[in-house]
């Protein structure tokens, strides 16, 4: 019990240490990296509170996918500004903002040491009602049966990230290719790396969602993994990414919460509720939806990452 | 002390460093990663409470030992943080392409916003 306590303490200290680096680093670049390590770090303390998936998700979603965007932001953006550049707040402010932050962190703190025993809890609700499901993991079964209308505004509220995105494009780039995406065609371990680990990437993607029923996993982490690995293709320059004004993209991203919706909305006749599944079919339901859920995600989280849509001055069809 | 209590002042120690980045840098990139250290602590409390309210599906033998409600709306939490953070980094990108835009257009004193308009 001590040992784990020790160790426990260790992670939490190289988390604050970290947090502490990502504040006060000198260069965007350094708190960019010291952010994906903060995640990973994070995701290690997940996995000592039990929630595995929680974990995952931290690491493919908040710590990968995150840390892809804030590095790439960083490397292209002009250097930020340090602590001491005109405009940033003075010695006294800060010391002042300190002081007032550590207010707030402290009175969280003794909120954390004051928190009711026994703790309020949902669990035995949830292991109650868990069978009906045919999820054996309960963390799906609260996603896709108990809480599907989180998970549908979850899956629906990426679509409109990704409309903003594509907004954003200049009057010039409208309908081209996504050109937010670093090149690097010339790069010979790199195009070596996205020919050989995407196999192996998409058979864990793929895996992440097919076992999330039953143990840790679910679509988010796949579709993260799978996403990752096509963003891995196209840096590398050996595919590219579909021009936005595509009708088969359009069709594929919103294929995923279509089928949710439509599922959901037969519930009404089929199983008397928005949402709910008729006895016996939860699980095929389910996974119909997971599936579908996932092509789409991985979908949608690429074309984030691959940014607006720009002149690509290589395709004669998009070309100013 | 638990490892629950630790990982609780952890959280809530992270919420005041990130609340501090928020307010204090001038950078707009290192107030989007200030922001996602806040709420970072803040799922981490949450993921405290998950853990304390956990117990009864670890003795009727389905495996997690933590509140899976909690822990599914962090899930939840991560991928729409990542969506905003997302469109933040574009925006932000948008931003910086236009000033350097504003700024080859010759002399561009007029043009260009001043370096600290508008904030984050």
């Amino acid at each position: 019990m001590t040992s784990a306590l020790v160790v426990d303490g260790l992670l939490a200290l190289l988390v604050l240490g970290l947090a502490l680096r990502v504040t006060f680093a000198r260069t965007d670049y350094g708190s960019a990296v010291g952010f994906m390590g903060y995640g990973l770090l994070l995701a290690l303390v997940w996995v000592r509170l039990a929630a595995v998936d929680v974990a995952l998700t931290e690491a493919a979603v908040g710590t990968g996918l995150t840390g892809f965007l804030l590095l790439g932001a960083a490397a292209r953006l002009a250097p930020g500004e340090s602590f001491d550049a005109p405009g940033a707040p003075g010695f006294g402010s800060r010391i002042l903002v300190g002081l007032l932050c550590g207010v707030v962190a402290a009175g969280l703190g003794a909120v954390v040491l004051s928190l009711p025993d026994p703790a309020p809890t949902l669990a035995p609700l949830v292991a109650e009602n868990l069978p009906p499901t045919e999820v054996a993991n309960p963390i799906t079964g609260v996603l896709m049966a108990h809480r599907a209308v989180d998970t549908l505004l979850e899956t629906v509220v990426l679509i409109p990230a990704l409309i903003g995105i594509w907004s954003l494009a200049s009057d010039s780039g409208w309908g081209g290719r996504p050109g937010s995406l670093p090149l690097l065609r010339s790069s010979g371990p790199l195009t070596l790396l996205a020919q050989v680990l995407p196999p192996f990437g998409i058979l864990v993607g793929i895996h992440l969602v097919w076992v999330g029923a039953d143990e840790p996993g679910g679509k988010f982490q796949g579709a993260a993994v799978l996403a990752a690995m096509w963003v891995l293709v196209l840096v590398a320059g050996l595919r590219r990414p579909p021009a936005v004004i595509g009708q088969r993209l359009r069709l594929l991203v919103v294929l995923g919460p279509l089928v949710f919706l439509g599922i959901g909305i037969a519930g009404i006749w089929l199983a008397r509720a928005f949402l709910a599944y008729p006895e016996g079919w939860a699980k095929p339901l389910i996974l119909t939806i997971e599936a579908a859920l996932t092509l789409s995600l991985a979908l949608v989280l690429g074309m984030i990452l691959a940014g607006p849509p720009a002149v690509d001055r290589s395709d004669p069809k998009v070309g100013p | 002390m638990t490892g629950e209590t630790l990982f609780g002042l952890s959280g809530a120690a992270l919420v005041g460093i990130g609340l501090y980045g928020l307010i204090c840098h001038p950078g707009a990139l290192r107030k989007i990663v200030a922001f996602n250290l806040l709420g970072g602590g803040v799922f981490l409390l949450f993921g405290v409470i998950a853990k304390r309210g956990g117990g009864a599906l670890a003795v009727a033998g389905k495996g997690a030992d933590g509140d899976p409600v909690p822990q599914a709306l962090v899930i939840t939490g991560l991928v729409v943080a990542f969506a905003a953070t997302a469109i933040a980094i574009v925006l932000l990108r948008g931003l910086g392409e236009r000033r350097a835009r504003a700024s080859q257009k010759g002399d561009g004193s007029s043009i260009q916003p001043k370096r600290h308009s508008g904030g984050g």
